[in-house]
């Protein structure tokens, strides 16, 4: 079975750190895989060198089945490969209607072309209608994404992974810095992503990984430490002394 | 309900011409019938115009600083003024010949400029300046060195109008070809394409996230805009039959970057009050005395910069959310 991403033995050094340091994962369609691990655990890393941000000092990323560790990142969104960001990377001036429509626009192949208004283009503004309205942010269409609440700016960064049309989703902290009162919409928007959309979640927040994930990855030193179930990982006494115990000292 | 059906997509603006628009479009008219004697000024305020708005592009909205703009002008202006000298006398062929020629040149200092970071940028776009000046200088068996081309051969305008001292041939051409460029670019900055060089100029971290080859469209981008510096260079030598070294200096392309902060970056109108402004100045005031110009325009630089971004139209947007929020 082909599997919607894969990762070989991937390295990346920065200096004399070893960031990350051989890691194999393998991603299911329709995963919800998170990886968890304390900070420097090389996790952010992984997702660049997914992303292909970064260049691997050794080893291969496979996107349903095709080598891709040396297509550009815009090549490897083509290819149904979409993220988040742990910090906002947004559009601050344009609305958030603009935004979606030019990450649509994109996806259907228009963005060079220079004709056409974008306010004429009838099957993408109905298509960033739905979105916004997927997300509960039909609301704020009008609003300029830099005076959008950061809570309604981090459902804004899923919108915009979305209008790719992803097979592959990186979460990276999406709920980072949301209060945990405001959170809920938050949760509940990724738990009703579509089924079919392999999900790769980096998370601090404990409860929303064991609410969400059926598989996790504990990352340590840029290495796996190990892979399971909730249930498995939970009672992983290794987990409990290098994560879930530094955790409750935090 | 009008306004509903006004309204495509909350957030999405919908291209339409306002009245200040149009009355803005009729202002060059007034003004050719109102000043018969300043003709020649006003065609000017027109080719300039023409340039700051292929800045604008590459600036404004896909923000790559350029410090050498004026190699496309230049490039333009001498293509215009070699066909004309070597018989292609035609006007609006050679103008066309030449903004193909520039966009062509621009196409290839892109594969250098839009790599680079910004410090990069302005030093690439810098050196490009000074080297294309340098070329003409020295290749004068062909450009004329520092005395430039002059009385050039140019054609009459649709083999009817010749181009006189009355300028009133210079300034049908330049207005047409201002509005004609202008309406494609206004066209360009509202399409997929211009929403992307403003994702790029918003936030260039997230277009690959979204699937833009972001060097790609500036590429694209700045070749165009070199197109345009192209046909204003172009226009300028046809309309004046000469072609002068320092449309290749480096103080032009000072100067461009002056009056399209001047008017405000991003906005396309900008570049054309910039324009306007800084030439009527310069012509009023220069004839007082030429330090005393740059001195006032100094001062003037410094403080639209400090009290109010985005130049002249953002200093009248903030004036204007100030008096209605003082309605409130």
């Amino acid at each position: 079975m082909i599997r919607a991403l894969q990762t070989r033995d991937l390295r990346r050094q920065f200096g004399a750190f070893t960031a990350v340091d051989g890691v194999s994962l393998d991603v299911e369609a329709g995963a919800r895989h998170a990886i968890i691990g304390p900070n420097g655990a090389g996790k952010t890393t992984l997702i660049n060198l997914i992303t292909g941000t970064l260049r691997p000092d050794g080893g291969d990323v496979i996107l349903g089945g095709e080598r891709v560790t040396a297509v550009a990142p815009h090549a490897r969104v083509k290819r149904g490969l979409a993220r988040t960001f742990q910090i906002n990377t947004l559009f601050p001036r344009l609305t958030v209607a603009e935004s979606v429509a030019l990450a649509i626009g994109e996806r259907r192949g228009q963005g060079r072309d220079w004709l056409r208004p974008v306010a004429a283009r009838r099957s993408v503004l109905d298509e960033a209608s739905e979105l916004l309205r997927s997300l509960q942010l039909d609301g704020d269409a009008a609003v300029t994404t830099r005076e959008l609440p950061y809570g309604k700016q981090r459902l804004l960064e899923i919108a915009l992974a979305l209008a790719t049309k992803p097979r592959v989703l990186l979460l990276d902290e999406p709920a980072a810095g949301v209060p945990s009162g405001e959170s809920q919409q938050l949760i509940e928007t990724i738990e009703r992503l579509p089924a079919e959309m392999a999900i790769l979640l980096i998370e601090h927040d404990m409860s929303l990984v064991f609410r969400f994930a059926r598989r996790i990855t504990v990352m340590v030193g840029g290495r796996i430490l190990t892979e399971g179930s909730p249930a498995e990982v939970a009672a992983d006494a290794r987990v409990r002394e290098v994560y879930l115990g530094e955790a409750q000292h935090g | 309900m009008a306004a509903a059906r006004d309204v495509v997509m909350p957030g999405i603006a919908r291209p339409r011409w306002t009245p200040l628009e149009i009355v803005f479009w009729l202002a060059p008219i007034a003004a050719y019938v109102a000043f018969p004697d300043r003709r020649l000024l006003l065609s000017q305020i027109f080719i300039y115009g023409l340039f700051a708005l292929s800045l604008d592009l590459v600036l404004g909205y896909a923000g790559i600083l350029s410090l050498g703009h004026a190699a496309f002008f230049g490039a333009g202006a001498y293509t215009a003024a070699l066909l004309a000298q070597h018989g292609w006398t035609e006007p609006l062929s050679g103008l066309v010949a030449s903004g193909a020629v520039s966009a062509a040149f621009g196409l290839v200092v892109s594969l250098l400029v839009v790599p680079g970071s910004e410090l990069g940028r302005l030093m690439v776009t810098l050196g490009v300046g000074l080297l294309m000046f340098e070329v003409a200088n020295h290749a004068s068996s062909i450009t004329g060195g520092v005395d430039g081309l002059t009385d050039l051969p140019i054609g009459a305008l649709l083999g009817r109008i010749p181009f006189g001292l009355d300028g009133r041939a210079a300034c049908a051409y330049g207005f047409a070809i201002l509005l004609v460029v202008f309406l494609l670019a206004r066209r360009l900055v509202q399409s997929p394409f211009g929403l992307a060089l403003r994702g790029i100029r918003e936030n260039v971290r997230r277009m690959p996230a979204i699937g833009v080859d972001v060097n790609q469209r500036l590429r694209i981008v700045f070749a165009v805009a070199a197109g345009i510096a192209g046909l204003a260079g172009a226009a300028l030598t046809q309309t004046t039959q000469l072609c002068g070294i320092d449309s290749l200096g480096f103080q032009r392309s000072a100067e461009l970057l002056i009056m399209l902060v001047l008017g405000g970056a991003g906005r396309l109108y900008g570049a054309l009050i910039g324009a306007t402004v800084f030439i009527v100045a310069q012509d009023s005031l220069a004839g007082l005395s030429p330090d005393y110009w740059q001195f006032w325009l100094g001062a003037a630089l410094v403080a639209l910069v400090l009290i109010a971004r985005g130049g002249l139209l953002g200093a009248l947007d903030a004036l204007r959310r100030r008096v209605t929020r003082g309605k409130r």
